[in-house]
């Protein structure tokens, strides 16, 4: 047991993609910046001072409390309060993890569908191909934060105003992801068509191992790098995404607000002086994007040379 | 050949440059959060809809800077017996297409207000016949006595009947059909400015009517519109010199907007107070936890109002511009007394008390529903209601939207708990009875129904004898108050940021009237 | 040709769709004191009660025609709508797709041919952070530093349009051209940022192939290869991305316009979201879909034009 786990560390210590990271600063940093954001926002309430969303722990006296360092502010406000009276600091802990679990939830949702009807219409061939290529076409024909907003008026359509609400995050995730998948389609397709003629692969079919067995025990394994750098790329636009469907006001509802959401609030305080309550979750979710940006781009340039 | 091409577009632009420097003359530009509906004048019965139609159309009588009544396009007026009004027209006043306005006019309109498609015809029901005597006197005839015919009337505009005729608007606009006129993009009253362009919640340009009948104290030559919805590039565009005047300013930047230097800001109490409804008829909240309906017992609505501090509203939501309120109405409004308008006290034990007393020791789920376009602040109120019920132990959510979804939904009886403002155009207790407490009342959405209320609305419609009136009214606002048919949050404070160059009038109905404006 | 047709049609069923089945159009259109006897005579009047593909080849027909309806916010025609806010949008879309293509070629020239430096580094991680920069956080900042803080630019609106009749154009006075500015950049920079990326990317590809090392044996001058020959093939792609780019910027206008007030399609669409105001929605998406299909259209032929091999290998299919 340990002897197996040591060489899976020695492996790990020995490949090329390790050897890249520890040569590259950026994608050091990034990460070390993105496992504490991820961190903070999975244990939040570890790590937050507050419950924001605790009315009872709240005080609307408190509100409009400036950062702690500037003339009125106050110790236990590190990053200041919002008009509500809520400690700016834990309410973006709290954002952070409401967009990053429909950022990530958007993109394996994508990613499945994506690499499944990829992978199956690449091995398959045939009108199913056909039909599923045609189909990423028409997809990739409607931009993205329009697909989103068109899920999200008809979601509003169809579920009454009450259940809406509550369904408000999946029709997101929802919204979001379904823009993504024709990426991954296309990607794990193509992986899938260099692989499927490759003589190992003819042989498993010859000897009579399964087609599910052959797609995904040989198969997936090998379109799973540019799978990765899509999905880590996508994460970015998908958080980006998120935040601006909440800024436009039709994402998640003001009383589990999200990032884009405490920017929306705080938009409306940004002439009145009280430039923190926007200006604390739009850095952060400045930082959030550019961290996963940097580490996607430093993924495509040391996993797939080709896409330099 | 490139030459030449260039020299046309040189003259082009000189050209466009020369105009857009001749329209400069004195032009104020005014935005506010939203645009009017309609310029039908009898299709919407709503503010921003009115503001720009009272600068368009005129009606028989007006309210003047000071909201008192005063003549417009009637000059004197008599009561020939309790039910019979007389009124004789000025005679020099012409349509902005050089048409006399005669009595066939205001007959015409008056009657077309009452139209099935109007949104006027429950406002001026009493009125059972409306006559021209001669060319320039009128007679009107209501059902009972009618002590707030003038008030009703001055919102009652006149447009041409010829015209209205040469363009098929003879009936509103039904706006609920989502029927499309010429009368909707196109006005023709006699006011002091006249429409030159409409492009609906872009812009709209309001041109000087030079044949205008009344005595010209204002300055200018044109106003534009142009309603931005976001608050804050509102405020941008103002700071900026973009825009001459804001009427809807939002509050938390006011200081700013002063401290500028080259802005001003005036306050002033609105005539509209902001509360909340509850539901007291259902058996069974439509978003409750609960399977019955809470806010039939009293307890539980005066748990409500006591877990409610309207002072930490005041000062951190409203930025000390709004004035805590007892009842639905303000000062300046016949039967508002002090003593009503005062509060029930802030107290959270009492308020839990009062739920534990009513069976509801843990509190209950409920949806509060929200406008979030249409008051000074109206979400973040909503917001902080829904923390100061928490304390108590009551799970709010917040459904807050747009206010045309807003009030639709409310029509159509969803909500349970509801913020709603009501204004008095009146000035008179009556209209507030009448739609927000008489039994089936449009909109009585709390179902509040009481008999010594409803006959207590009867006399304030049919008593001249005002002693008797006001102690009707007196008693009415007695027995609601009492009751908490409604928990009342504030009286509204609106403020107008303008450029120091420009004067315009802050009025307490939130109107602008451009005739009084100037520039310079 | 035949996938254009296809994908129209895939579009206009899915607008149907929302026409038809979100909600009872007939409860949008009318109060709740309506009767129901008037109810079913308008039903019967708007043909509701024909069979789906009756309705769906009405909605088509009409479709091509611009017919999408009456707004249920705005109560008035669809089609009047979108063509008094087509302009603005139009313009804006222009604008930025203009400022993107250049300068995003410029700079990816330049990072492409310069492949290490200080320059070149801080040109890239900028337009990282661009992408990472969501739109409307970039356009709030512009509001606040360009109209607030320096108040050299409007942050709202179009300023003064004049109308040819069949548009309304802000080119023509200095406060259209003015009010253009923050919109147009705003909305261009996530774009540019992809351009840059691509260009670099074909740039160092052709700097590579064999044809570019032999023009160097040849002695052909450095600036010369660089931008008679490999820049004329790089460019290849950055049509169709540019071609891609109108469309998604149409899109993206959405973004753009709500945060700058301007009076575009975009910002007409959002508000139809908000409010279901289904029409709006349906007639938005054909449009869009519509603008993509023709964009595909024309890049193709342009293809034909520019590339050469393209043009051999149809040529040879076709014959």
């Amino acid at each position: 047991m340990d002897n197996q786990r040591l060489t899976l560390l020695s492996r790990i210590q020995d490949s090329d993609i390790y050897f890249s990271f520890t040569k590259s600063p950026t994608a050091i940093v990034s990460t070390i910046i993105l496992i504490i954001i991820f961190f903070c926002s999975f244990f939040v309430e570890l790590v937050a001072p507050f419950n924001p969303f605790d009315p009872s722990s709240l005080s609307l006296m408190d509100a409009f409390t400036p950062p702690s360092w500037s003339k009125d502010g106050v110790a236990k406000f590190i990053l200041g309060t919002d008009g509500q009276g809520r400690d700016m600091f834990s309410t973006i802990l709290y954002g952070s993890r409401i967009s990053l679990i429909v950022g990530f939830s958007a993109i394996l949702f994508s990613l499945i569908l994506g690499v499944t009807l990829g992978l199956t219409s690449g091995y398959f061939g045939g009108k199913y191909e056909m039909i599923v290529m045609r189909l990423t076409d028409v997809q990739l024909t409607v931009p993205s934060i329009l697909m989103a907003l068109l899920v999200d008026g008809i979601a509003r359509g169809i579920i009454s105003k009450e259940l809406h609400d509550e369904m408000a995050i999946y029709v997101l995730i929802f919204a979001i992801g379904i823009s993504e998948w024709p990426q991954f389609a296309r990607v794990s397709r193509a992986a899938t068509l260099v692989e499927r003629n490759k003589d190992y692969v003819s042989a498993s079919a010859i000897i009579g191992v399964s087609n599910i067995f052959i797609m995904f025990k040989h198969i997936l394994p090998n379109i799973m790098r540019p799978v990765l750098v899509i999905g880590t790329i996508g994460l970015a636009l998908a958080i980006i995404a998120e935040s601006t469907l909440s800024f436009l006001g039709v994402g998640v509802p003001p009383t589990t607000p999200s990032l884009g959401t405490l920017i929306r609030i705080g938009n409306d305080f940004l002439f009145s002086g009280e430039w923190w309550i926007t200006f604390f979750p739009a850095i952060f979710l400045v930082i959030l994007a550019f961290s996963i940006n940097l580490l996607g781009d430093w993924m495509r340039d040391t996993l797939n040379p080709k896409l330099n | 050949m490139k030459v030449k091409n260039l020299y046309k577009i040189v003259l082009v632009s000189l050209f466009v440059f020369w105009s857009t420097l001749s329209w400069a003359a004195n032009t104020i530009k005014w935005s506010m959060q939203g645009d009017s509906l309609t310029l039908d004048p009898h299709a919407q019965n709503e503010g921003p809809t009115t503001m720009v139609s009272r600068q368009v159309y005129e009606a028989l009588v007006t309210r003047g800077l000071d909201m008192s009544i005063g003549p417009q396009l009637a000059t004197t007026w008599k009561a020939t017996n309790p039910t019979t009004w007389v009124f004789n027209l000025r005679k020099d006043v012409i349509f902005h297409n050089g048409d006399k306005m005669t009595s066939e006019d205001v007959v015409f309109s008056l009657l077309r207000a009452q139209q099935p498609t109007s949104d006027f015809k429950e406002y001026i029901s009493t009125i059972t016949s409306v006559k021209a005597l001669d060319d320039y006197t009128v007679e009107i005839q209501t059902k009972e006595p009618n002590p707030i015919l003038l008030n009703q009337l001055s919102n009652i505009f006149v447009m041409s009947k010829k015209w209205a005729n040469e363009n098929f608007a003879i009936v509103p606009q039904n706006w609920d059909a989502g029927q499309e006129t010429f009368s909707a993009t196109n006005a023709m009253g006699t006011g002091p400015f006249k429409i030159t362009l409409r492009e609906p919640n872009t812009k709209t340009v309001f041109k000087k009517n030079r044949k205008w009948w009344g005595e010209v104290k204002h300055n200018l030559d044109e106003i534009h519109l142009l309603p931005i919805a976001n608050a804050a590039t509102r405020v941008a565009a103002l700071l900026s010199g973009e825009l001459d005047i804001v009427t809807d300013a939002p509050v938390q930047d006011l200081e700013r907007i002063r401290s500028s230097g080259t802005h001003k800001v005036s306050s002033i109490e609105q005539m509209r107070t902001i509360f909340l409804g509850m539901d007291q008829a259902a058996d069974k909240l439509r978003s409750g936890n609960t399977g019955d309906n809470p806010f039939k017992k009293k307890e539980v609505r005066q748990a409500f109002y006591q877990a409610i501090d309207i002072e930490a509203i005041k000062e951190k939501v409203m930025r000390g511009l709004s004035s805590p309120a007892g009842i639905i109405t303000f000062p300046g409004v016949t039967g508002y007394t002090k003593e009503l308008d005062k509060r029930l006290s802030y107290d959270v034990a009492a308020a839990k008390k009062l739920l534990a007393g009513a069976g509801y020791p843990d509190g209950f789920d409920i949806e509060l529903r929200c406008p979030n376009d249409r008051y000074v602040n109206d979400e973040a109120i909503c917001t902080a209601v829904v923390g100061m019920l928490g304390k108590i132990g009551v799970n709010v959510s917040l459904n807050s939207q747009t206010k045309s979804k807003h009030f639709k939904e409310l029509k159509d009886d969803q909500g349970d708990f509801y913020m709603l403002g009501w204004g008095v155009p009146t000035l008179d207790s009556h209209y507030v009875f009448h739609y927000l407490y008489e039994s089936e009342a449009s909109w009585n959405k709390v179902n509040f129904s009481n008999a010594e209320v409803d006959a207590a609305i009867r006399v304030m419609e049919g008593e001249v004898d005002l002693e008797k009136r006001n102690a009707a009214i007196a008693k009415a606002w007695k027995i609601v108050k009492d009751d908490i048919a409604y928990l009342p949050l504030h009286h509204q404070v609106i403020s107008w940021a303008s450029k120091r160059s420009v004067d315009v009038p802050i009025r307490p109905n939130n109107e602008p009237l451009f005739r009084f404006s100037k520039k310079r | 040709m035949f996938q254009s047709i296809l994908v129209m049609l895939v579009v206009a069923f899915v607008s149907f769709s929302l026409f038809t089945f979100v909600g009872d159009p007939i409860n949008n259109m009318v109060g709740e004191e309506t009767s129901d006897e008037e109810r079913t005579e308008l039903r019967e009047n708007l043909g509701l009660n024909d069979p789906v593909y009756v309705q769906f080849s009405r909605f088509v027909v009409n479709a091509s025609q611009g017919e999408f309806g009456i707004s249920y916010q705005l109560r008035r025609p669809v089609s009047e709508l979108i063509s008094e806010r087509l302009p603005a949008t139009l313009e804006l879309v222009i604008i930025s797709a203009l400022i993107a293509l250049v300068s995003g070629t410029l700079l990816g020239v330049y990072t492409g041919i310069n492949r290490k430096g200080f320059l070149t580094d801080t040109i890239l991680a900028v337009s990282l952070l661009g992408v990472s920069l969501p739109t409307f956080v970039i356009g709030i900042l512009f509001i606040y530093l360009f109209a607030v803080i320096l108040g050299v630019l409007p942050s709202f609106g179009r300023g003064e349009v004049v109308d040819l009749g069949f548009w309304s154009t802000g080119f023509l006075t200095t406060s259209g051209l003015k009010a253009i500015i923050l919109p147009s950049v705003t909305l261009s920079l996530f774009q540019m940022t992809y351009i840059i990326r691509l260009v670099r990317a074909e740039m160092m590809e052709i700097l590579q192939t064999d044809y570019i090392k032999f023009a160097r044996a040849r002695g052909i001058n450095e600036k010369s290869i660089h931008y008679k020959h490999a820049l004329k093939n790089g460019l290849i792609p950055v049509i169709t991305i540019a071609g891609i780019n109108i469309g998604t910027l149409i899109a993206f206008s959405i973004i753009t316009e709500t945060v700058f007030q301007w009076p575009g399609m975009g910002f007409l669409f959002i508000q139809a979201v908000k409010f279901v105001d289904i029409p709006i929605m349906s007639a938005y998406l054909v449009f869009i879909a519509f603008v993509f299909v023709m964009i595909n259209f024309i890049v193709d032929i342009l293809y034909y034009f520019i590339d050469p091999r393209i043009r051999v290998k149809s040529e040879a299919v076709s014959g």
